[in-house]
């Protein structure tokens, strides 16, 4: 229970108190001659004896805000960018939101796409340009999404097949076979974004195709894949398989920038608000306890097993702890190597449908604000946040910094100019 | 015969010998971990995983025994569903050479389409993965019964339909002491292709759509690459199937005649 509406439950809970001692005992001036005889909290407790005060407040409060659907189920693909959503239930951040969640692993994103559009979850794990996509109709039937918190920031890396050691710019990566999870990623807008910097052009010099997480390492061991830009821990498990090495991690392409996130269809969210509010305020609570560094050793522990990640812990410290060896030999340490930070700013969505426009998925034009403020519910979250007790940011657009050779800019106010500025495009 | 039978146990078990020493010499002095896992280690894994083959763990976490379960009944409702469909619509083609000659060429379109294929079309259409994992059963099933049952049925000796004829059994009567009986070894060898092709889609189609099934849990072991949990499902797979198409051989055992 958070802050506000815990005081908020506690007003209500006393003025019902309240007004059923006015009613035993016939107003005010009863009330107060027995209170002043007994004192006010034995008061209470003679009454609680003779009327069911408990049952009245609950019933008063049922309609300030409990929730309207308890049982739910959550999709989650296997990898440490779901690990808010995964720890949350072996941890218990759902409970103590008042929510009884299954969390169900999906083979593929557009297996969680479609599980999540035909009501067999509930809400559920996304990529962050998933949501976007689909609410525009782009690779996908046109259903109206939210997106009211981003999951982790970075946590993504470029992995290189061990027989390509000596490749350590784009230049030497033309031909090359490159996976990437699904179409609307991060990780594939990522890789094109790297790729052209470097003054390679993703759609003729090199081949990307939609790989399912699960099987990109096995298509490294096998040749079929030269590198991928993938979710962790697949990076990691390459380097302790022995099968490749991590060429870049993607905090060095745009620092902070979004990964996975937390979506559903705007339908839930609109006919169950007060489910809604609290699975908000459960992934919230979660990734802000992500965050602190010192429980990501306890985090890694608990969403190893079977039941969620079936990883090697080992692997996945490596992942959330930053200290790692990068199959070259080295091992470094990069406490932001995956971090996580719910807020999800209206200039990320624009950076993420300029991407979706450069690269010839989003055929038509459309007003990126205002389909940025749709989907990505920076208020919403706001809100969970303050009422949680944590900062919350006041701006919802930010300006981008993105590093690589040359540092960019990313200004939200500019999409089109900043769309005009890149040599590789194809609009 | 019966020196037949004993050489017959005596080289099998010498065949499956050097096949399991051949892959435990493949093997032998690689680490563990990093490569294929050896006979030995399968071995530890299967005794792990039958040690409680029921346990419930969760959604994603079940017991060898119940994601078999779960795939065998997955697929008794659609091999059900389709072995009706497919036995009905081949006594009528059987029956009418011009009605099979007029639906033949769109079997012969839809038949060799794998029945994974129809999965992005179900799960948009039907909205329930669950149901469309069964409808891939269908799919898979429904044609070499249909085909066998057709042929079957039009291939009913003319004598047994004029008896009937002469009798004068009614439509039912005749379907049921004539046609079936008469047709019920083809329409077999066909139920009997149908449930190894179902038994081989159930496998994939789990792991498309997720959920509890064994084909999930060979999705869900590779992707900790763990190769020992999937070799022992691949070896349980293929007993199961083994078994299922040994159940149908003794059913078309028991309807074969002389004529």
């Amino acid at each position: 229970m958070h802050g506000s509406e815990a005081s908020r439950d506690g007003a209500l809970g006393r003025a019902v108190e309240r007004s059923i001692e006015y009613a035993v005992f016939g107003g005010e001036v009863g009330r107060r001659a027995f209170i002043a005889r007994v004192g006010a909290s034995a008061a209470t407790a003679a009454l609680a004896s003779a009327f069911p005060l408990a049952a009245a407040r609950a019933l008063a409060q049922d309609k300030a805000g409990l929730p309207e659907k308890k049982d739910l189920k959550v999709g989650f693909i296997p990898i440490t960018c779901a690990t808010p959503i995964i720890m949350a239930e072996p941890m218990g951040f759902y409970k103590k939101h008042g929510l009884n969640v299954q969390v169900t692993k999906a083979s593929s994103w557009a297996m969680i796409r479609d599980l999540s559009i035909n009501g067999e979850t509930d809400a559920t794990h996304m990529l962050s340009p998933m949501p976007l996509a689909i609410s525009l109709g782009v690779g996908s039937q046109s259903v109206p999404y939210v997106m009211p918190a981003v999951e982790n920031i970075n946590g993504q890396a470029i992995t290189l097949a061990t027989k390509h050691k000596g490749v350590t710019s784009p230049a030497q990566m033309k031909g090359f076979k490159f996976g990437v999870p699904f179409d609307f990623s991060m990780h594939n807008f990522l890789l094109r974004y790297y790729l052209a910097e470097g003054g390679v052009d993703p759609d003729k010099d090199v081949q990307i195709r939609a790989v399912p997480p699960p099987e990109m390492v096995a298509n490294l061991r096998a040749g079929n894949l030269d590198g991928y830009l993938a979710p962790d821990p697949f990076n990691q498990r390459a380097v302790f398989e022995e099968v490749g090495f991590i060429h870049l991690l993607s905090k060095e392409i745009w620092p902070g920038h979004p990964c996975c996130a937390f979506a559903a269809k705007r339908e839930f969210a609109s006919s169950a608000p007060n489910t809604f509010r609290a699975l908000l305020s459960a992934i919230v609570d979660a990734t802000q306890y992500a965050r602190d560094r010192g429980h990501r050793k306890e985090i890694a522990a608990a969403i190893a097993p079977k039941n969620f990640l079936n990883q090697p812990v080992e692997v996945l410290e490596q992942v959330l702890t930053g200290v790692y060896p990068d199959g070259l030999g080295n091992t470094k340490t990069v406490p932001d190597r995956i971090d996580f930070d719910p807020f999800p700013y209206h200039s990320m969505a624009i950076w993420i449908l300029t991407q979706m426009k450069r690269w010839g998925y989003l055929k038509t034009d459309v007003t990126y604000r205002k389909v940025a403020e749709d989907v990505f519910l920076a208020g919403a979250c706001r809100d969970t946040l303050r009422a949680l007790g944590y900062k919350a940011p006041e701006t919802t657009s930010v300006k981008h910094v993105f590093a690589l050779g040359k540092t960019r800019l990313f200004d939200p106010d500019r999409p089109d100019e900043y769309l005009a500025s890149f040599p590789i495009r194809k609009a | 015969m019966r020196r037949d039978r004993l050489r017959v146990a005596v080289y099998s078990m010498l065949i499956g010998a050097v096949l399991l020493g051949l892959w435990q010499a493949a093997v032998a002095g690689k680490p563990a971990g990093k490569s294929v896992p050896g006979p030995a280690a399968v071995a530890a894994a299967a005794a792990q995983m039958l040690a409680h083959p029921f346990y419930d763990n969760g959604p994603n976490d079940k017991g060898i025994g119940l994601q078999l379960a779960a795939s065998l009944g997955r697929m008794a409702i659609g091999y059900t569903i389709a072995s009706i469909v497919a036995v009905s619509l081949g006594v009528v083609l059987g029956l009418s050479p011009v009605l099979y000659r007029a639906v033949n060429p769109y079997v012969q379109v839809l038949k060799p389409i794998s029945p994974l294929a129809w999965m992005p079309l179900f799960l948009y259409t039907i909205r329930d993965s669950a149901q469309a994992a069964v409808l891939v059963i269908v799919m898979s099933s429904l044609w070499p019964t249909l085909a066998n049952t057709a042929f079957g049925v039009a291939s009913i000796k003319r004598d047994y339909l004029n008896v009937a004829d002469i009798l004068m059994l009614s439509w039912p009567r005749r379907l049921v002491t004539v046609i079936l009986p008469a047709a019920a070894p083809a329409i077999v060898a066909g139920l009997r292709i149908s449930v190894g092709s179902a038994w081989v889609a159930i496998v994939a189609a789990e792991m498309l759509i997720g959920g509890t099934g064994i084909g999930y849990f060979v999705w869900n072991e590779w992707n900790n690459l763990a190769l020992t949990s999937v070799i022992f499902a691949i070896l349980a797979i293929g007993l199961i199937g083994v078994l299922l198409d040994a159940g149908l051989g003794r059913l078309s055992r028991r309807l074969s005649y002389q004529e």
